[in-house]
């Protein structure tokens, strides 16, 4: 039995974050899939790690800029290039509110 | 609103800093533009392209930071947001949650007479989103990342406001602010500033703050003062009704006057905050934040005292004018071509907040040319226009931006200087107008004034009405 | 006419150079090479033959006039299909990204084309670079050209497959959590890892964006040197490339290893190793002694936490890199959907296989309201400790030497069936990307069923040029040949 029950509600909540929709065999193996790895993933806890700094970077590198300088010229032939669906030059989408 | 209830309101305040480009890559900021010519691989989350911060972004958060009395964060990052919208091409936003550039600030208020300090509690950078209009024929939304990428930031106030006076004033006071540090244009109705209102309501006296609300889409003061208004009477009913306020984002429409829930089972307000790992972190060193401070443009208590000096205005005119950076400029820049600040000053104040009113506009929107300003006031000081002309005339390079000379005689609007016109005009008159010429015999001497205007619309407007006046009364003994 | 199936990229360079061939003749005889074997193999997605035959021309003239003189001019090389190549489809191998053409090169495509170097086709991989064997790639499964019953590792499996079998003499890969060294174990080639930040990451489209690298895969060391030296430079376009001091990775061929102190983490030989794994590791380890090298065994801590670290840190980083596929501006989009939560669910779900969705819902898991602290911010801290445990290592040794996987190259189709035991056969390579190493893998020894066995050498931050060395000097002392018997399989 494993320590971390991911139920149909955690799954569905997933889901919703990552837009992904899974069907009842697929979800099934998600449960299963994640309660191992988060079990997995609980040996971290056997570590000690109270007063260590989280290391997002690995490198202590720090203020990389531009100038504010103007390098882009149109671009909308190459933006729209991939396009599934376009219209009057942008984006097609179904509608984003209700009338 | 019921006496026994109090509102309680915090902002988020987003303004579009000035920078020639966004904020990740060198596309252009320019309002408008075509759909999708300002973009690049970077704003547009094309598959490998990776961001890269413009150091002006940077420098405008800490000069508004500093402006507002914040503390500069030295060791600040970015995180990325997490949520799908098609106006958000990579589908998360690049901003900062865990360690923002400025925090801690406030900044005075005055509402009727009465000073009040409003806290800021951070400053933090972020990129706009895209826009989508939304095309009904075809019920579908079409999708332009123009403004993807656009620099913001968003001032986050503490929960200090108590009314929609203390609100309006609240951003009168950040827009003078940032416009004066030139770091945004600060226009409501182009978006270039937008407040979300956190609004709650509690009982006078009750300590812990009520369950909030987040109000979005409010385009402009009126919306702002009509959904604290509405917002607060919602709460208060639901309150009085036992029932319980949901925490939530709510759409305010205000052609209806009413808000409308964005809650969505398809959406948790859930953002996944984490350190964005394309971007290492910035440090701001002391002498960074000293160089910035130096380079600060003039703000508005050093104008107000140099314009006493300088400029023949009085200081109620000073005050006024140096409530806008845009009036200010326009003030200070006409008056160096024409010389003649006072003119300048009366004509800002009055015509031009006068049309601003009767416009609904912005004085952000003012877009004539100060040369024609000038060339007007010089035409007007040297008489060859009068002063009704002159503000007819003003309209015009208000709505038109016309070069007043050439108006002028294309219209033949000047004044009729040769006395043989005026006076076989006001001869005319005389004669058309036996009765008030009788009255004004028998003592009715108001009855100039009928005559005069008569006059003035035989001239078409073109005669100085002191001088019709001066002959009129010298042709009656 | 020469034949060039069995030469190095220096090689090709050289003959063209010399006119014993031309770049055309490189390249008709390469694509003749990718017909015959690749029906067989599948390590290429695109071919992209139109575009590199109007390169291929240009750059002969180039070479004529003196131009170019770089040792790759003319040099026909594969690309991982995670790499963004300027109007050569790039899918990553999975569906949602299917018909997405790139407006503009990777930095890495740009640095190749101009020391002359033919961009030949893109190459299969696991989807989005998840996965150890290439199976999870949407299009074909790439064969191992040692054995075609086997993978050929992963995620760069198409790379290395297509070098191993000699279609071409090398090409790119990317490494995340050992995807360029594996897979080169796997197929008996060459591939390094480059210390994080030193080539640039504008253009490779990111899976674990902290962790991701590209590097060269070649049939020997010097190749790789020289593509690495190539591809290297410092890049405005990625905020976290490394400003480095010198990019002279040849230079190092020359070094010595005589005095060079190498470590053998004792954890590594312990538990869980193939015994002929094993054997190769310490027959390098002799090789390394008799050239000079002061070989012994020494305690590297953590080892077992780097994966759970690594999982948690590249499934939450890709879950947020992977959120821009959602059928609105480029590649799949469903057929049927009612409004837009079910047109990003459908495309998301249709576009996506299997190991990306599971990976996907783990980061955004980890990431969520409640669980950052414990997963999110818990892996950041070991990754920290695991970069301090390296550090300390590097005060005592230059270089660290190890196995690269735990076996030679499984059967097709054994791998998938349980992803947990999948991940953990990445236990030697995974760490290495937690703390932003170089480390190449070379093959060092064949087993039983003559399939390679590939060692690695993990160096110190910038300091390639050690473990560059290191190889050469090793591979100078295998008497193995390192290329698959095509007429056998």
């Amino acid at each position: 039995m494993s320590t971390h029950k991911i139920t149909d509600e955690v799954i569905d909540y997933v889901g919703i974050l990552a837009k992904l929709e899974l069907n009842e065999k697929q979800r099934e193996k998600a449960k299963h899939d994640m309660e191992e790895m988060l079990e997995y993933v609980d040996k971290l806890n056997e570590l000690d790690t109270e007063n260590i700094e989280p290391m997002t970077h690995i490198f202590p590198i720090e203020n990389v800029f531009r100038e504010d300088v103007v390098t882009c010229g149109d671009g909308k032939e190459a933006t729209l290039s991939n396009a599934p669906e376009k219209k009057d030059d942008g984006f097609k989408v179904p509608k984003t509110i209700e009338g | 609103m019921s006496r026994e209830y109090e509102t309680v309101i915090g902002l988020e305040v987003h303004v579009e800093l000035a920078t020639k480009t966004k904020i990740f890559c060198g596309c252009k900021t320019d309002f408008g533009g075509a759909p999708n010519t300002h973009t690049c691989p970077i704003c547009t989350g094309m598959p490998g392209a990776l961001p890269i911060l413009n150091k002006k972004v940077v420098e405008y958060a800490m000069a508004v930071g500093l402006a507002t009395n914040c503390k500069i964060t030295k060791h600040s990052k970015f995180d990325r947001k997490n949520y799908f919208y098609p106006d958000n091409p990579q589908n998360y936003q690049i901003s900062q949650l865990y360690l923002p550039i400025c925090r801690d600030g406030k900044v005075e208020i005055e509402v009727n007479g009465t000073k009040k300090s409003i806290g800021i509690h951070e400053i933090h950078m972020e990129e706009d989103a895209g826009k989508l209009v939304h095309d009904d024929w075809e019920d579908v939304s079409i999708v332009d990342y123009n403004r993807s990428g656009v620099p913001l930031i968003e001032i986050v106030s503490e929960p200090d406001m108590r009314s929609s006076d203390e609100v309006i004033a609240y951003l009168e006071k950040l827009r003078q602010t940032i416009q004066y540090l030139g770091a945004s244009d600060c226009k409501l109705n182009e978006g270039s500033m937008r407040a979300d209102v956190n609004i709650s309501v509690r009982k006078v006296g009750q300590k812990n703050f009520g369950t909030r609300t987040e109000m979005k889409n409010l385009n402009s003061f009126k919306a702002i003062s009509h959904a604290i208004e509405g917002e607060t009477k919602r709460q208060i009913e639901i309150i009085e009704a036992n029932k319980e306020v949901v925490q939530e984002t709510r759409r305010w429409d205000d052609n209806k006057e009413s808000s409308k829930s964005m809650r969505s089972k398809e959406d948790a307000k859930d953002y996944r905050y984490f350190p964005d790992p394309d971007l290492p972190p910035i440090y701001i060193s002391d002498e960074w934040i000293e160089k910035v401070r130096k380079s600060q443009p003039e703000l508005r208590e050093e104008k107000l005292e140099r314009y006493k000096k300088e400029f023949d205005i009085s200081e109620y005119d000073a005050t006024l004018i140096t409530e806008s950076k845009h009036l200010a400029d326009l003030f200070e820049q006409t008056s160096d071509i024409c010389k003649k600040p006072k003119k300048v000053a009366n004509f800002i104040l009055g015509e031009l907040l006068r049309l601003l009113k009767e416009k609904e506009m912005d004085d952000s929107e003012i877009d004539f040319s100060v040369e024609h300003f000038a060339k007007l006031i010089e035409l007007f000081d040297s008489g060859v226009i009068n002063s009704t002309v002159s503000k007819q005339v003003f309209g015009e390079i208000f709505l038109n931006d016309v070069d007043p000379e050439k108006y002028i005689k294309e219209k033949n609007l000047m004044v009729v200087d040769d006395n043989g016109t005026l006076e076989r005009i006001i001869d005319e008159v005389l004669e058309a107008n036996p009765k008030s010429v009788a009255d004004y015999k028998e003592g009715k001497k108001k009855a100039i004034g009928f005559l005069v205007g008569q006059t003035m619309k035989a001239m078409s407007g073109k005669a100085e009405p002191s001088k019709v006046n001066q002959i009129l009364t010298k042709k009656l003994q | 006419m020469i034949s060039i199936e069995k030469m190095t990229a220096i090689e090709i360079s050289k003959n063209i150079k010399n006119k014993k061939i031309s770049t055309v003749e490189v390249l008709d005889e390469t694509i003749k090479q990718i017909k015959e074997k690749d029906e067989k193999i599948k390590g290429f997605i695109t071919v992209a033959e139109e575009e590199a035959r109007k390169q291929a021309s240009l750059i002969q003239d180039k070479i004529e006039k003196g131009e170019l003189l770089g040792p790759l001019a003319g040099v026909p090389i594969a690309i991982k299909d995670n790499i963004d190549t300027k109007n050569i489809k790039t899918t990553c191998a999975s569906k949602i990204l299917y018909n997405f053409v790139p407006t503009f090169d990777a930095t890495v495509v740009k640095n190749l084309k101009d020391a002359g170097a033919i961009i030949i086709g893109k190459t299969n991989m696991d989807e989005f670079a998840m996965g150890s064997t290439s199976e999870t790639s949407a299009f074909e499964v790439t064969k191992n050209p040692w054995d075609l019953t086997k993978v050929p590792g992963g995620s760069s499996g198409g790379t290395c497959a297509v070098v191993a079998s000699g279609q071409v003499s090398c090409g790119l890969g990317s490494d995340t959590g050992g995807s360029i060294r594996q897979p080169s174990s796997y197929c008996g080639v060459t591939g390094i890892k480059p210390t994080y930040g030193t080539v640039s990451r504008f253009g490779l489209i990111a899976y674990g964006s902290s962790l991701d690298q590209i590097g060269p895969v070649a049939k020997n060391v010097e190749d790789c040197a020289t593509i690495l030296e190539t591809i290297s430079s410092y890049d405005r376009f990625d905020s976290t490339s490394m400003r480095r001091d010198k990019y002279n990775f040849i230079s190092a061929l020359k070094q010595d290893v005589k005095g060079m102190k190498i470590g053998i983490p004792k954890e590594y030989l312990e538990k869980g190793i193939d015994d002929e794994v094993k054997e190769a590791v310490l027959k390098a380890a002799q090789i390394m002694k008799e050239k000079g090298a002061i070989v012994e065994e020494f305690s590297l801590d953590l080892v077992d936490y780097a994966i759970p670290a690594y999982y948690i840190i590249a499934c939450a980083e890709a879950s947020s890199n992977l959120a821009r596929f959602d059928g609105v501006k480029y590649g799949y989009r469903t057929k049927e959907y009612e409004g837009l939560h079910e047109m990003y669910k459908k495309s998301r779900s249709e576009g996506f296989g299997d190991e990306v969705k599971r990976r996907i819902m783990l980061g955004s898991f980890v990431l969520s309201s409640g669980y950052y602290d414990a997963y999110y911010l818990k892996a950041l801290k070991v990754k920290r400790l695991i970069k301090q445990a390296y550090d300390e290592a590097f005060e005592k040794y230059d270089l660290i030497l190890g196995p690269v996987a735990p076996t030679t190259a499984p059967k097709i189709g054994e791998s998938l069936k349980d992803p947990l035991k999948m991940y953990l056969s990445d236990i030697y390579t995974i760490s290495v990307n937690l703390a932003g190493l170089p480390a190449i893998s070379l093959p060092c020894a064949l087993d039983k069923n003559k399939m390679p066995i590939g060692v690695q050498f993990i160096a110190n931050c910038f300091e390639e040029n050690k473990m560059i060395a290191a190889g050469h000097a090793l591979e100078k002392e295998l008497s193995e040949n390192f290329v698959p018997n095509f007429s056998l399989v």
